[in-house]
């Protein structure tokens, strides 16, 4: 079965897009969608100029879809993006990244069901902390690219997942019920390593803006 | 892949429970592995993965003679339904509904948000009792036996569902 992956260069989507690898299936695209609005509820955007760039490295090529991001609007761009990675390249099935959100993951079944492709989610429901165990044992090296929920500030932003943060992040989960996988869009994350990339991705922060518990790194 | 989606999240609440269990694709399961088990879950699968419903009547008749507890997941209470001659119809419903069930199933009752993954639904087949109030079946379990079935996905919202039924 021939696939595209609906990719947001963050933890999720691209261990999605290993674990599908991993299974045999042949990932024929990434399809990325740039968000105009930053507080899109569907796509995450920070770093996702940096797309391309992982595109790249893992030698699969990128479906792009510009889209203002308003509320059902940008479930349009989406659904043309995947029209154009269907014929484009021939694929029968949408792999994503959604682990909790029902919010996100109904509206990308219910396109692919219009389309008549399947919707593959190898992450639905996963308990989030071993999610980011796995992630680390799998060699995936991923930085926060921005935070957005008390109690984070900008000394967040940068941050490498690792076994120290899952610690911390457990504390957090206990003391403030943040969700520790960040898929209540506590925070975003940008992969600069993995299995699937041929080198390192080169990326330097070089500022974080924001205000309060709202920041995101802006990258060179 | 479907067994991530579908089946794992399933095996992690009997895993967080401490229930021993093993897992078998429903084209491999064989006799003795229903004479080794105590109680059985049929998952469900993707929206796309829908051929086993065609010959669901044949394939799956054991169920009529298995004499203990079952509990059939969306496509897995197709299943169930369509084995004890019932009709299978379209309707699709995909995200987050409002249900209410006004007899207890499982552990559940009164209104619950559930989460909706189906093309199609399963009418209710004779010798078994709706618990929901809803014109399509939600939940149902036959009068007599530990048959149960519930169209939607309790392992998103309703994990109690799987709990209770691993506990009977």
């Amino acid at each position: 079965m021939r696939l595209g992956v609906l990719f947001s260069g963050g933890k999720d989507s691209t261990y999605a897009a290993w674990l599908a690898k991993k299974m045999g299936y042949s990932i024929e695209c990434l399809i990325a969608i740039y968000s105009d609005n930053k507080e899109s509820y569907m796509f995450h955007t920070p770093g996702i100029e940096l797309v391309e760039e992982q595109a790249f490295l893992m030698n699969i090529p990128l479906v792009r879809q510009e889209t203002k991001g308003l509320k059902e609007e940008e479930l349009k761009d989406l659904e043309s993006a995947i029209k154009k990675a269907i014929k484009k390249h021939a694929i029968d099935g949408i792999v994503t990244g959604a682990v909790a959100s029902v919010y996100q993951a109904s509206r990308i079944q219910n396109i692919c069901n219009r389309l008549h492709i399947e919707c593959f989610n190898p992450l639905w429901q996963k308990n989030q902390i071993e999610l980011l165990e796995e992630l680390i044992k799998n060699k995936f090296e991923a930085i926060l690219s921005g935070v957005f929920a008390y109690p984070f500030d900008a000394k967040w932003v940068g941050r490498k997942i690792d076994s120290k943060f899952i610690e911390k992040i457990k504390e957090l989960q206990t003391k403030y019920k943040i969700n520790p996988a960040g898929e209540g869009g506590e925070f975003e994350s940008l992969v600069v390593s993995c299995p699937l990339f041929k080198k390192k991705l080169d990326v330097k922060i070089s500022d974080v803006r924001g205000e309060g518990n709202a920041w995101r790194a802006i990258f060179e | 892949m479907h067994y991530l989606e579908f089946v794992k999240p399933i095996e992690d609440i009997l895993f967080k429970n401490k229930i021993k269990f093993f897992t078998k694709g429903y084209k491999e399961v064989q006799q003795k592995d229903l004479d080794n088990c105590e109680k059985l879950i049929i998952c469900g699968t993707s929206l796309k993965d829908n051929i086993f419903i065609e010959d669901a009547k044949t394939r799956f008749s054991w169920i009529k003679v298995f004499d203990k507890p079952i509990l059939g997941i969306c496509g897995g209470m197709q299943i169930i339904g369509k084995v004890y001659g019932a009709n299978v119809g379209q309707k699709t419903e995909i995200g987050f509904f409002k249900e209410i069930f006004d007899k207890e199933f499982l552990g559940m009752k009164g209104e619950e948000e559930v989460y909706h993954l189906h093309n199609s639904f399963v009418y209710l087949p004779m010798h078994f009792e709706n618990y929901g109030v809803s014109e399509i079946v939600q939940a149902m379990k036959h009068k007599e036996k530990e048959i149960y079935g519930v169209l939607f996905h309790p392992e998103v919202r309703q994990k109690v569902i799987i709990e209770n039924f691993s506990l009977l």
